[in-house]
């Protein structure tokens, strides 16, 4: 299984394909640590696209965290400490870009702000910010892509998570690019716009609430008619992904970096391997 | 009123355990935001009307101590008094010493949150006078001895039918023995017996959304006109407002009437909006002999200069709790005290104590929606954080978390051995969940896989892991 | 002074300045707050607002009706039959409770032979009054009422149906139109004891959240525009 898996990836990423003529891009893929430890053809899905869209890619060894377990916690030491290790994995690259609205907001909205009182680190903080860049608003936004070489046999409804949303302004990026995928129709929510839930450490700290908002949201997945939900936060999609599956349902989840690679056919989260294992 | 705010957890449970409430949220959910929605879009300048909003609030804070002076020197020119309370408790005092002057046995009182907040009625009911509650919301709550579960709608968690048991319970000695079942019944009845009470009432007590600075003039928003009785009928009107409900003109006004009404039930304009200004004057037919115009301090005047200072712009809108998430799944009645939803999640730690309430700006997701249509701007999630960090300093965050972050953080500050650990983790979660995909159960998160399954990472290691061998 | 002890006065403003880091304001930004409350900067200019007085008066008629008020529009000799027919239609009684305003004094009441009219302020058991509008505002079709012995508030307020005579020309934009009125009429530092802006009939929702009217003022408003 492992070396099927492995060699897919593979595959798939190293497929060379046409390049548009964007100016190639020096990008660090700042890769986040859920998809790191739950889900790495996230971050091999952004390569992918980062490399179409004709950016050079690399991967800083030192980075880790962004540093939102502590700043939710309102531990601004550890947040700090964590966010000048991450200004220094990130130093000199063109762009920072993460496929996590939730990461990337935290590097281009709150970084600054962590810093009131050493100048010289907010500064070097405001020059992250200003090139830290959520995967989708990355893409269309700056690299100017219209459409995705990808096909997707099926019905997908897309979840807005809220720090991309609502910090960052991703809400017609991936949809745009989602439209151009060959044979996926896209079926909105009622309501993709309200939280699911998750909110980091809230899930485990409130559950029951946390469980009401992800029940009413799987609710709402379902009503759509959709037969695969796609986000581009991976946290979001990993609590709504384990209440649909407790639930019995059969939509399942991908992060919409996969869908838009054209890595659709890996199994979905919590979803087990098709392969023997091996 | 008593504060639950302590056992927040306990008030979860009971609350997702209503049926009833529950099918309250489902609707409020809906119905509030939809409505927003559509009025700010009918009216283009609504975004410029929010920052001129915010702006106008900003300077009054940053002058308040003028405004305040100036207004009180205009309600003196036209015959009116003004009372400063530093405290609830000083507030509860002057109200009773006026009510009592006035010989008063019964108060005729229209919707205010600053009155549940020094918990007037109590104190009223005390010294052995009758408050009578004459918003509708409010007079049902007030018959069943609840608190108010929302600021602008506070029966929004009961039924038709609760309305109805609750009146045929009150109204029987009144000789309404018929249990209504229609909804403009309920409100009929109730309008006929209160318009006795408000013709009884020696004192009418208001709230105001708004003091006008440069007319020495109360303000008044509603939709019933039970507020307008109150301060038309009885003999003396009282008006009990918070130091930041000051503005400087009626320009300032027009523009929070603008965004007020639009963001809270999305109306164009509330059927009543009215300005108070001083006693009758000569030759009047009617209105109050006298006006009384109370403000409240009560720890406001401690937060400007902090960086708690916005919250002072609220203009008690109730749209962020319309908008949240965690109020639509638990209610106002959850977070135990006067101010439900993300306004009390910043608002009741500093009223009450961080101590009692600290778990209110802990139970959010800071998904920003409160924010996105706050009327004057408040950065809601951003004043939450700064309590989970005044909790932290203060060491009020539980040990289990702290003892759990400290873990993290010192595995997250050492990249080498993150990514060893990680590589571990990762081989464990997807060697023992390869088969299914996912946990049903999982040491150590039980607050996840109670509710929901957790994804197995698939087997081929971290992707750190699977770069450095594709690409060293 | 004030009424309360000085000191609870001086507590709250010095705790005011104590917060904010400085005095009493004084100087040159003492005098700028002043010149803000002399000339009161306007907000955003509200488009729906700037219209010629003919779309003001239609504008002013749409969002009264969307708030649940009828309107009429009638010439100055049709009002008082307008409103005996409007009570006829809607099965009230003909006795209304009238503003003693010499303005609706001029119009042909007399003619009206079933019409018994009570001149003086509202009281709880008025089923219909009736009164003048000191202005309307086109924005969102709202009464503003100034109180005065001309015009006593209880009449806006307590009977079941509220009937307002409205003239065009003073039917005006927006909130700051009104403000510039009250202001010529009674002095900028003088307001009327009570200035009412009504809009619609009295309404609640705090019933499952659905409208009802009659909450406590009028369930009924009509609207007879003045044709000018």
């Amino acid at each position: 299984m492992h070396a099927i898996f492995a060699a897919a990836i593979l595959a798939t990423v190293s497929q060379s394909l046409p390049r548009p003529s964007a100016r190639p891009r020096r990008i660090a893929l700042f890769v986040t640590c859920l998809v790191d430890l739950f889900r790495p053809s996230v971050g091999f899905a952004a390569v992918k696209l980062l490399e179409r869209a004709g950016c050079t890619v690399d991967v800083p060894p030192l980075q880790v965290c962004c540093g939102q377990p502590a700043y939710n916690t309102g531990d601004r030491a550890t947040t700090r400490a964590i966010a000048a290790q991450v200004i220094a994995a990130f130093d000199g690259y063109d762009a920072v870009v993460a496929p996590s609205g939730s990461c990337g907001g935290m590097l281009s909205h709150h970084y600054p702000g962590l810093f009131d009182d050493d100048p010289a680190m907010q500064a070097r903080a405001k020059d992250l910010a200003g090139r830290s860049y959520e995967l989708m608003a990355f893409l269309v936004d700056v690299m100017g892509i219209e459409t995705v070489e990808a096909r997707y046999d099926g019905a997908v409804t897309y979840h807005d998570s809220c720090s991309g949303l609502r910090e960052l302004g991703v809400k017609d990026q991936p949809r745009r690019l989602l439209q151009s995928v060959d044979g996926l129709a896209l079926r909105e929510m009622k309501s993709p716009e309200v939280c699911c839930g998750f909110g980091g450490t809230f899930c485990v700290k409130y559950p029951e609430i946390s469980n009401a908002m992800v029940g009413e949201k799987s609710a709402d997945i379902a009503a759509s008619g959709a037969d695969t939900l796609v986000a581009g936060d991976l946290g979001c999609l990993m609590n709504m992904a384990g209440k649909l599956q407790r639930e019995g349902s059969p939509i399942h989840v991908r992060h919409v970096a996969e869908v838009l690679a054209g890595m659709g056919d890996l199994p979905a989260i919590g979803e087990p391997g098709r392969g023997e294992p091996g | 009123m008593e504060s639950t705010a302590h056992h927040f957890r306990q008030n979860v449970g009971t609350a997702l355990a209503d049926p009833n409430l529950q099918d309250s949220l489902a609707k409020l959910k809906v119905g509030f935001s939809e409505r927003r929605r559509q009025a700010a879009e009918r009216l283009p300048e609504f975004e410029a009307l929010r920052d001129r909003a915010r702006d106008i609030k900003n300077h009054t804070l940053a002058n308040l101590d003028f405004y305040l002076e100036e207004f009180e020197r205009k309600v003196l020119a036209l015959g009116g008094h003004v009372h400063w309370a530093p405290t609830a408790a000083d507030a509860r005092r002057i109200i009773g010493e006026l009510c009592r002057g006035a010989g008063a046995r019964t108060v005729a009182k229209s919707k205010s949150m600053v009155a549940e907040e020094i918990a007037l009625n109590e104190h009223l009911e005390e010294i052995g006078i009758e408050p009578i509650e004459t918003d509708l919301g409010e007079y049902i709550i007030q018959l069943r001895r609840e608190p108010p579960s929302h600021i602008i709608a506070p029966a929004v968690h009961l039924t038709k039918d609760q309305v109805a048991d609750t009146f045929l319970e009150h109204h029987r000695k009144l000789g309404f023995t018929k249990r209504l079942t229609e909804r403009n019944d309920l409100v009929a009845e109730a309008r006929y017996v209160l318009r006795q009470k408000f013709v009884d009432a020696d004192v009418g007590l208001t709230g105001a959304n708004f003091l006008v600075a440069e007319t020495g003039s109360s303000m008044l928003v509603t939709n019933e006109g039970n507020a307008d009785l109150s301060n038309t009928l009885p003999r003396m009107h009282i008006v009990l407002a918070s130091i930041e409900k000051v503005i400087p003109t009626l320009e300032d006004a027009a523009v929070l009437l603008r965004v007020l009404a639009r963001s809270a039930t999305g109306q164009e304009s509330s059927a009543y909006t009215t300005l108070n200004t001083g006693p009758k004057r000569p030759g009047d037919l009617d209105g109050p002999e006298h006006y009384h115009v109370v403000l409240l301090d009560n720890g406001r005047s401690g937060v400007l200069g902090t960086e708690m200072q916005e919250i002072l712009r609220c203009i008690r809108c109730g749209a962020c709790m319309n908008h949240c998430p965690v109020y639509g799944a638990i209610g106002g009645h959850a977070y135990g005290w006067v101010y439900p939803g993300p306004l009390g999640a910043v608002l009741t730690p500093q009223l009450i104590g961080v101590e009692d309430a600290g778990n209110l700006p802990n139970a959010s997701t800071f998904c920003g929606r409160c924010e996105s249509v706050c009327p004057v701007r408040i950065p809601l999630p951003k004043l939450m954080r700064h309590w989970r960090e005044r909790e932290f300093e203060r060491h009020l965050t539980p040990t289990a978390v702290r003892q759990g972050l400290a873990l993290w953080s010192f595995v997250a500050r050492r990249p080498r051995l993150y990514r060893r650990l990680a590589g571990l983790a990762n081989r464990m979660l997807a060697l023992f969940g390869r088969a299914e995909g996912r946990y049903r159960g999982l040491p150590l998160a039980s607050g996840w896989t109670r509710f929901r399954d957790f994804p197995a990472p698939p087997a081929g290691g971290t992707f750190h892991a699977q770069w450095s061998r594709r690409r060293p | 002074m004030s009424d309360a002890p000085a000191n609870a006065r001086a507590q709250i403003l010095d705790g005011i300045r104590r917060s904010l880091r400085r005095g009493a304001i004084s100087g040159p930004a003492r005098q700028a707050v002043e010149d803000r409350l002399a000339l009161p900067p306007r907000g955003p200019v509200i488009s729906r607002t700037e219209l010629a007085p003919p779309e003001k008066v239609a504008l002013f008629c749409h969002w009264a009706e969307t708030n649940n008020a009828t309107v009429a529009r009638v010439a100055a000799t049709d009002v008082a039959s307008e409103v005996a027919s409007f009570l006829v239609r809607n099965n009230l009684p003909a006795e209304v409770a009238m503003a003693p305003s010499p303005q609706l004094a001029d119009y042909d009441w007399g003619g009206q032979k079933m019409l018994s009219v009570r001149r003086g302020r509202g009281e709880a058991s008025d089923l219909v009054s009736i009164t003048g509008a000191f202005a309307a505002i086109a924005e969102t079709g709202t009464l503003v009422m100034a109180s005065g012995p001309e015009h006593p508030v209880t009449l806006n307020l307590l009977p079941d149906t509220h009937i307002v005579v409205l003239r065009e020309r003073d039917i005006v934009g927006g909130y700051e139109d009104v403000w510039g009125l009250l202001r010529q009429r009674y002095g900028k530092d003088r307001m009327p004891r009570t200035v009412n802006t009504i809009t619609g009939p009295s309404r609640t929702g705090d019933i499952e959240q659905a409208m009802e009217l009659g909450a406590h003022g009028p369930r009924r408003m009509h609207i007879v525009v003045v044709r000018e």
